[in-house]
């Protein structure tokens, strides 16, 4: 009998986590900035900002989440104006996924074209949801 | 740099897959079948994690029999995130049969639990843990002065 409920433990546990998972990945939302933690430049990410925003995308050196992410952020860029995006490894830049508190790759984090971060995401995104956190960071009035 | 290997998605699939199967078995047979299964499935993580992913006989099953029949895969994945994932295995599943052969059912029964949705997580989503566990593992070092 306790096998039993082990096993459907298991599965509720499963079916849990993979919906936990679905809800979050992809979620563009807004994080309150900790003081002088929440701009980025253009020597922190390596390029010039993207006139009206840019998409920090950090990966881990192996993860295939990640290669999505980046395929996906680099067609996104490719058919709009004044938006750029870039790919950080978050090992070889430890210090800014602590400033950032980075948790897991791959997350994206929308920049304004002041580059401030509007919102940010975890997990591969779909390609309406990276649009419309696009569309608040383009349309978000500073 | 070499290039790292390369692994058909779908063959990880179908290995989670197996590996739930056989853990979920492990979960509801009697005790000397349980600890044969249990026997088993530490030994195919073992020789996936050490050997190589294509060695495991899981794995072999795919390419033999799974495989011809679906074609070339459209996209290839990192073989190291998942061999991580088979040394996690192999430690929660060795943890497992050390315990109910010492008594222990109790940690036996969780340490499968936990195996069984961590295959089957990755049989339904694909779930990366070492997407999910590495980065955290690297914040722990001491930031360098």
């Amino acid at each position: 009998m306790s096998e039993i409920v082990a096993l459907l433990a298991a599965v509720v546990l499963t079916v849990l986590v993979a919906g936990a998972l679905k809800f979050k990945n992809g979620r563009f939302s807004t994080r309150s900035p900790a003081e002088g933690a929440e701009v980025l430049t253009a020597t922190d990410i390596g390029i010039e900002l993207g006139e009206r925003a840019t998409l920090v995308q950090f990966s881990s050196a192996f993860c295939a989440p990640c290669r999505a992410t980046r395929t996906l952020l680099t067609d996104v860029v490719a058919t709009i104006d004044g938006v750029v995006t870039v790919d950080i490894d978050a090992e070889a830049n430890l210090e800014m996924v602590r400033r950032f508190d980075i948790m897991r790759t791959p997350t994206v984090l929308v920049l304004d074209g002041s580059g401030a971060v509007s919102t940010r995401a975890s997990g591969l995104p779909r390609r309406e949801q990276v649009l419309a956190a696009l569309g608040q960071a383009v349309g978000d009035p500073r | 740099m070499s290039q790292p290997t390369q692994v058909d998605p779908r063959g990880l699939r179908v290995v989670a897959g197996l590996t739930a199967v056989v853990l979920a078995l492990a979960l509801v047979t009697p005790q000397p079948v349980r600890l044969a299964l249990l026997t088993i499935q530490v030994a195919v993580f073992a020789i996936a994690a050490f050997a190589g992913l294509r060695r495991s006989p899981y794995a072999v099953v795919f390419a033999t029999f799974i495989r011809p029949r679906i074609g070339p895969p459209a996209e290839v994945e990192d073989s190291r995130p998942p061999r991580f994932a088979q040394v996690v295995g192999l430690v929660f599943t060795a943890t497992a049969l050390v315990g109910f052969l010492a008594g222990a059912s109790t940690v036996g029964y969780l340490a499968i639990v936990l195996a069984l949705a961590a295959a089957l997580l990755n049989a339904s989503v694909g779930l990366c843990l070492g997407c999910e566990l590495y980065l955290t593992f690297r914040r722990l070092t001491p930031a360098t002065a």
